[in-house]
């Protein structure tokens, strides 16, 4: 059951939503390798895509979900538009829904962004990353990753590695991968992990400051992109440390379970958080992740339009 | 307001497992002479009672001519057009997703597709039906058997291979039953009305 037709974060939403989400995505795989891999399910739809942050790999998988769903979409970035003459985020989504529109992707810097939005407009709003708080859609199709590599995530132990201090990817993820029964880890050093973990996520929360263990203890690793402002803002000694003690390197791997997933979420600071050639290696699933990302943003995007999927006998 | 739920009401029994079994027998047999043979054809059925009649048909053609047809299976349900009106019951909706897979496992490339169901009524599925098997390839043509034709079409679809013509009222339900998914062969006309619970 899809009780909501937003998507704000996923804590709080509950398993049965996210199981229906990664099963219709599954379907929606299906339709991106036929010969057409479009389907008209969203003919009539008008979709705006707010990106008021930079934005490569999510935005064009948004875009593409849209296209493949035969969705109208426009897309806004604030950079040449009024927003850089002052508009504020309300006087905007005011005018773009004056526009008759159904749907609202969106980006912002600031946390809490999309709720603010889903409180103004009648549309159904999908959150692309908010802040420092979620990135829901990420983690969904990170989840779908998982359940591709282990069939299920009940007891997975999934180590996120890095900055989870600052990570919407993280915070998404450790709130969907608990719901699903999955164990989570957070590693990183003490200045990039939130401060009291436990009491924002669980008491099950495994914390590991040094990131060998980390590693003997997961079947999957979910790698962070170090935000290399970190270090200017005095979190971080250095990037070369940070890389020493933390980045994953084929030789720390020589303790892994042989099966080890190694998922980020792009884009890589190859050499950094994750070794060059690891990222290519047996042990990536990156760009499975990417594939994903548009089955897992077509299903979003087609239950929370609505999408009902039961079909009486003998219906026409 | 209260909740409502479908009430079922067998009105009739159009056909028993042995008029199902001879209907499908006639199928099978209409299809070999309208196409001369199985050359070039395939079959798709539309899930989820159109996939098992597909099936079957297939089992009676290769009985009858020692050569077992390919079988796709059709889910129609991104290509159906009333995405709008249910976007009425969200908040209110209750029940489980059911996309199911869709399987195409050849080229339908210059093929004759046999694409099969189990009811047709307003012609909306089939309209969806063969917009999706045009986004799977270029059929050299596409033939519509179905068990049963009820009528009241909204689209100008004719299917060219009929199992029964019945005549109902839009308040009227047929109900294929199939032993693989509903335990019994048979059809039956079923009244459907919205029960206080």
């Amino acid at each position: 059951m899809i009780v909501s037709k937003h998507l704000l974060g996923l804590a709080g939403v509950r398993r049965e939503e996210i199981s229906i989400i990664l099963q219709t995505a599954q379907f929606f795989k299906e339709v991106l390798n036929r010969p057409i891999p479009k389907v008209p399910t969203l003919r009539g739809k008008t979709i705006v895509n707010l990106f008021f942050e930079n934005s490569t790999r999510t935005r064009i998988s948004f875009e593409l979900a849209e296209k493949r769903l035969s969705a109208d979409s426009v897309s806004f970035s604030t950079t040449g538009s009024s927003v850089a003459k002052g508009e504020t985020l309300l006087d905007t989504v005011r005018n773009l829904e004056a526009m008759k529109i159904d749907m609202v992707v969106i980006r912002h810097s600031a946390s809490g962004a999309p709720h603010f939005l889903a409180t103004l407009i009648d549309a159904g709003v999908i959150n692309a990353g908010d802040g420092r708080h979620e990135h829901p859609t990420q983690a969904l199709l990170d989840m779908m990753t998982l359940l591709d590599k282990f069939g299920t995530l009940e007891g997975l132990k999934v180590a996120i590695v890095g900055d989870i201090a600052h990570s919407r990817v993280a915070r998404s993820n450790i709130h969907g991968l608990r719901t699903m029964g999955a164990k989570v880890a957070l590693c990183g050093p003490a200045t990039l992990l939130p401060r009291e973990p436990r009491e924002a996520f669980g008491n099950d929360i495994e914390i590991f400051t040094n990131v060998d263990d980390a590693i003997r203890w997961a079947d999957a690793l979910n790698v962070l992109r170090l935000q290399l402002e970190r270090q200017a803002g005095g979190l971080l000694p250095s990037i070369r440390e940070y890389a020493n003690y933390f980045g994953i390197t084929r030789r720390r791997l020589e303790a892994a379970k042989r099966d080890l997933v190694i998922m980020h979420p792009g884009p890589i600071n190859r050499g950094v958080e994750l070794e060059s050639e690891l990222a290519d290696s047996e042990f990536s699933v990156i760009l499975d992740q990417v594939t994903n990302g548009v089955a897992v943003r077509m299903a979003v995007l087609y239950l929370k339009s609505g999408g009902d999927l039961e079909v009486a006998n003998g219906a026409g | 307001m209260p909740a409502t739920a479908p009430h079922i009401k067998i009105k009739g029994e159009i056909m028993d497992a042995a008029g199902l079994n001879r209907t499908l027998s006639r199928l099978a047999h209409e299809i070999l002479e309208s196409n001369r043979g199985v050359d070039n054809l395939v079959v798709v059925g539309i899930r989820t009672r159109g996939v098992q009649l597909a099936e079957r048909l297939i089992e009676k053609i290769e009985s009858f001519e020692g050569r077992k047809l390919p079988l796709g299976s059709l889910d129609i349900t991104l290509y159906r057009d009333d995405l709008a009106y249910r976007q009425r019951a969200l908040l209110s909706r209750s029940k489980q997703p059911r996309i199911q897979a869709t399987d195409i496992p050849f080229d339908l490339e210059g093929k004759v597709v046999i694409l099969v169901d189990d009811v047709i009524y307003t012609g909306r599925t089939i309209r969806a039906a063969m917009d999706a098997l045009m986004d799977f390839g270029r059929p050299a043509k596409i033939r519509l058997a179905v068990m049963i034709d009820r009528g009241h079409r909204e689209l100008p679809i004719r299917p060219d291979f009929v199992g029964k013509e019945v005549v109902t009222t839009p308040g009227e339900e047929v109900r294929v039953q199939l032993a693989n998914v509903d335990g019994v062969d048979g059809v039956l006309l079923v009244e459907v009305t919205q029960a206080q619970t």
